[in-house]
């Protein structure tokens, strides 16, 4: 038995905020670490889903006889055999689960790409030959896929937030200003792409389910599953362990629902596991977006008028707002200010959540806004922002609990070197290239959600702290291991986290950005109180003395106040118009987004977030095909994200900014490094060229057609 | 995945001999485009005949001052050949210009020239596609186009061809040597590729069952300065949404002789004749340059969504044709 007492402690220099290659590191360098869709299971049978290939109708006819006779073949699941399931529960946010994942319960298609059953076979091989066999009678009926602003069938919705919000007279505003600017912005549909595909393995054990799977919140998954069979909740494990990236998509799917029917039905263990196509229509997307800007300035620059109106698409079957208009309630006040969000229902697939929600395509479109109006203003665009930096929450009146935008743009102007800046667009060259800076601002939202965390001291002098948080590759791991090191006060080394299983109790997801905050907060507590015992102390039994905590009553004890991350963006481009070439030569942003626990897996956050941006304003766009509504080149070869080569030397930092509200001082760094990123760079695409893109992606065939510089 | 029988050819006769006339069964090179098909249920054969054991992976010198490149040399050693990027340093750079390093060690020279466009229609099964099916229609046409044919295509069929390595090929009037049951061939690359007209499934001249043996490249001293560039959507691992081979030798101010070759235009890599024609005796100057170009493109038949590609090529091709003539002064 071992004592431990805090004296060892108290001149510990904290490990939070040290730089730490991951704990799981050497694990998944080596191949060591398993995903979910390799991790094996004695019995194992092999689930593959078929597709629809129509866009709406209705199935009149199945061939499953022919497919029940090939090699290997054990099931086919259709609307015609599949478990009823229970579908009217709030799932994330309180909103309804996405019927996507409800498969196989009425003949309807909504879209291409709907689960329309499921093969299960000995091999994998069997499964996919089979459900490629699989012969579907369609009754068609007319379909719809084209976004416009034009539409007249668009509706406002609520989303995480009100769809409307309203000060002030817009109109007289915009006729009283000096500077008016009035532009529409489109972003296309895009897709996460997560490197490791959806994979999910089902067991049940009487009526209970196991699931080992890959998705960003083990509980949330558990819990929907449980709504779906109508289990009780404690009936349902999940275990997620290493996560190949989310982004927004690794919630409840239809794989999983798929592989727990299918399980059911055999009686052992069966695995399903998502193409990259059928990532393109079973894992959600963002949706394309239409967004204008109104924006009236007084002749010094300072925002009068301030209207974001913003469209996006959802499916027929669930509602889903991409919330573009939300960061104008954050950055900017004016006298008068109006924000909308609204959808049009289209024969597509269910958007979701995808990286920064809202604030991606949202800034874009405000941040160019802002440098279209700095340019009429004749200011510079950085003045412009430090003019117009909110003082309180433009709608909500409430005090920021921390807003240290001005001085990101300070630190990033000096280091990047803006002072230098000649804002004349299409004055600079480089050979072939034009070259031009631009800068765009960025926030997310910072917020906790609760958790529970046991947190256990073992005789040996080691602690085992237990959460299902979800490492999505953000290094949540070794963030949470460095958290309760410092809570312990003890070194890292003698700290094991254990994550991604729901038997660890209710945690927030990753996702929102709020995923370490809501871990390390519940993580913190637990340590805390562990080392307060163990201080008393007491001897340690062998199985160890375990503290459990739960966050709910302190995080709803929260002040109401306007909490979030804030950050500028700084882009020098190339662009050959003969060509129409774009090339993103440098990167620099600047973030004030809480305390940063790991310096190392921190700044690949941000980068990671950036390089996104790249990607959305260059590369990023599914392509709709009108006439069978699904996808052109649903696949990386045809949906292209920016390859190394595209990346420049980009750089990330950050500023002193401690959340005051939160324990360990977190705000969350998960998503703003994508926001205001594209704008950026679309700036410096006017600053290079003369010519103004609001249309992303900034294409070569936009670059060709928009021409050379007037200057 | 369909099951499919696997054999290893020891030789060219060999190979051409399990081949037969089985239209079912497919040569496999470095397998980096069939594999992909095959996955994807484009391509369904019943057997492969893995041909990378030949002894075709050589790239010799000709006696007249040409290269006979093997059909199975990789695409990372033609680049790496210390004769190509001598003699025909546009060929190198369009070899380098594509996939990536992994695949360009697997990849084979013959194969390039077999690969399949990469239209999205063509690679999903659950489209139409003239291609796949005869005379289930081209759904490019009024669909996705951004990046298909401006020249030589019909309504049956509006795909490119993606190989970058192909089009300094044709600009070089290489010649591809092939087996057969019967006996060797040979086919100009420039007639290699057949036009689309209403057979776009149709897409080479090679007999059936033939194995290409090796390409080559007739002497042709005007290589020596000659350059690929290729334009894409971003700066590695795209196929080209427009590119340009090119070759210029001058004196005295004025063009001796042009070579040039447009890709991503077409269903082939397009020889682009009409220009040399206005190019050969005309003033080395930008002017001459552009007048080629229009010259060429006064062919070209946009679609609704890719008519950029006109200015790209032009632009493409007076940029190119200028940077040449300035090394050339220098």
């Amino acid at each position: 038995m071992t004592t431990v007492t805090a004296t060892e402690t108290a001149t510990r220099a904290p490990s939070v905020g040290t730089a730490r290659t991951r704990v799981e590191g050497v694990e998944k360098v080596t191949g060591a670490a398993r995903y979910a869709g390799e991790i094996p299971f004695t019995d194992l049978a092999h689930g593959w889903l078929a597709l629809s290939t129509v866009a709406r109708g209705r199935i009149s006819a199945l061939g499953t006889d022919a497919v029940l006779a090939m090699p290997g073949v054990l099931a086919v699941l259709d609307h015609r055999n599949a478990l009823r399931l229970n579908t009217d529960f709030p799932s994330l946010l309180g909103m309804r689960p996405d019927p996507t994942c409800a498969v196989f319960q009425h003949d309807q298609v909504p879209h291409v790409g709907w689960p329309v059953a499921l093969v299960v076979a000995e091999t994998s091989e069997q499964a996919r030959e089979a459900a490629e066999s699989l012969v579907v009678h369609y009754e068609p009926e007319p379909h719809t896929t084209d976004f416009t602003a034009e539409t007249p069938d668009a509706y406002a919705l609520d989303g995480v937030m009100p769809a409307l919000t309203e000060k002030g007279d817009i109109e007289a505003e915009l006729a009283a200003s000096a500077v008016v600017l009035d532009a529409e912005y489109t972003t296309p549909e895009e897709h996460h792409n997560p490197m490791e595909p959806h994979a999910a393995t089902a067991v049940w054990d009487e009526d209970r389910l196991e699931v080992v799977d890959s998705n960003q919140g083990a509980t949330w998954v558990g819990g929907d599953l449980a709504n779906f069979f109508s289990l009780d909740p404690a009936a349902v494990r999940v275990r997620s362990e290493h996560v190949g990236g989310g982004f927004g998509s690794k919630g409840v799917r239809a794989h999983q629902v798929a592989a727990a029917m299918a399980a059911r039905v055999l009686g052992r263990p069966v695995r399903v596991v998502m193409t990259r196509r059928q990532m393109f229509t079973l894992a959600g997307h963002r949706s394309p977006t239409v967004q204008r800007i109104r924006l009236g300035a007084d002749a010094e620059g300072r925002l009068r008028a301030l209207e974001h109106r913003a469209l996006s698409h959802t499916s027929t079957v669930h509602e889903f707002v991409e919330p573009s208009a939300g960061v104008a309630r954050v950055m900017y006040d004016a006298d008068a200010h109006r924000t909308e969000n609204r959808v049009v229902r289209l024969d597509v697939p269910s958007p979701t959540f995808m990286r920064a929600p809202g604030e991606a395509p949202g800034s874009f479109a405000l941040e160019s806004a802002l440098d279209e109006l700095a340019v009429a203003c004749g200011l510079d665009p950085i003045e412009l922002r430090l003019r117009n930096d909110a003082e309180r929450g433009p709608v909500s009146g409430l005090p920021f609990a921390g807003r240290r935008l001005a001085d990101c743009f300070r630190e990033g102007a000096r280091r990047f070197g803006w002072a230098d800046r000649d804002p004349r667009p299409g004055t600079r060259r480089d050979g072939r290239w034009l070259l031009g800076t631009g800068t765009a601002a960025a926030s997310f939202q910072a917020g906790a959600a609760p958790s529970t965390a046991t947190a256990t001291a073992h005789p040996d002098g080691t602690f085992t702290v237990r959460i299902a948080a979800a490492d999505i590759g953000t290094g949540a791991r070794t963030a949470l291991t460095l958290v309760a090191a410092d809570a312990l006060g003890v070194a890292p080394e003698r700290v094991r986290v254990r994550i991604g299983d729901s038997a660890f109790g209710p945690a927030m997801i990753a996702g929102g950005s709020m995923g370490t905050r809501s871990w390390s907060w519940a993580v913190t507590i637990a340590a805390e109180e562990l080392r307060e015992r163990l201080a008393l102390g007491a001897d340690i039994p062998a199985e160890g003395i375990t503290v459990r905590s739960d966050t709910t009553a302190a995080i709803g004890a929260l002040a109401a106040a306007e909490r979030h991350s804030f950050g500028a963006q700084f882009a020098e481009v190339a662009v050959d118009v003969g060509t129409g070439e774009v090339r993103v030569r440098r990167m620099l942003g600047i973030f004030a987004a809480g305390r940063i626990i790991n310096p190392l897996t921190a700044r690949s956050q941000f980068l990671g977030g950036m390089t996104w941006g790249i990607s959305m304003a260059l590369h990023e766009e599914a392509l709709r095909d009108r006439a069978s509504g699904g996808l052109v080149g649903a696949d990386l070869a045809g949906y292209h994200v920016a390859t190394h080569a595209d990346v420049p030397r980009i750089e990330a930092d950050w500023i002193e900014d401690p959340d005051p509200d939160d324990p360990v001082g977190i705000k969350g760094i998960g998503e703003i490094g994508i926001v205001g990123a594209a704008a950026a760079i679309a700036n410096a695409v006017w600053h290079a060229t003369g010519a103004r893109h609001r249309d992303l992606p900034i294409s070569p065939d936009r670059v060709l057609t928009a021409g050379a510089p007037d200057a | 995945m369909r099951e499919f029988d696997y054999r290893r050819a020891g030789d060219v006769a060999g190979a051409v001999a399990l081949l037969g006339a089985d239209p079912d069964t497919r040569y496999l090179g470095g397998g980096t485009n069939l594999v992909d098909l095959m996955k994807t249920g484009v391509e369904r054969p019943t057997r492969l005949i893995d041909i990378r054991e030949l002894p075709l992976d050589r790239v010799e010198s000709t006696r007249d001052g040409g290269l006979r490149i093997g059909a199975t040399v990789t695409n990372a050693d033609l680049a790496a050949h210390p004769e190509v990027r001598r003699r025909y340093p546009a060929l190198a750079q369009a070899v380098l210009a594509g996939a990536s390093g992994q695949l360009r060690n697997m990849a084979t020279v013959g194969g390039n020239l077999l690969q399949r466009t990469r239209c999205g229609y063509f690679t999903d099964v659950t489209q139409p596609c003239n291609k796949r099916i005869p005379g289930s229609g081209c759904p490019a046409v009024e669909g996705e186009h951004h990046n298909h044919a401006i020249l030589g295509a019909s309504e049956h069929c509006v795909a490119v061809h993606p190989s970058d390595m192909a089009v300094p090929l044709t600009a070089f009037d290489a010649v591809v040597h092939y087996e057969t049951a019967d006996g060797p061939g040979e086919l100009p690359l420039t007639e290699f590729y057949l036009p689309v007209g209403g057979t776009p499934h149709l897409e080479t001249a090679l007999p059936a069952g033939a194995l290409i043996t090796a390409v080559v490249l007739p002497p042709a001293p005007v290589a020596a300065r000659s350059r690929y560039r290729k334009v894409r959507e971003r700066a590695s691992y795209a196929f080209a949404i427009g590119s340009l081979a090119a070759a210029l030798d001058i004196g005295d101010g004025v063009v001796r002789e042009a070579r040039l070759a447009l890709g991503a235009v077409a269903s082939r890599p397009w020889r682009a004749r009409a220009a040399e024609e206005v190019l050969t005796g005309a003033p080395a100057v930008p002017e001459t340059y552009a007048a080629a170009a229009e010259a060429e493109l006064a062919a070209a038949r946009p679609l609704p969504h890719n008519g950029y590609k006109v200015a790209l090529m032009r632009n493409l091709v007076v940029a190119v044709l200028t940077e040449l003539a300035e090394e050339a002064a220098r």
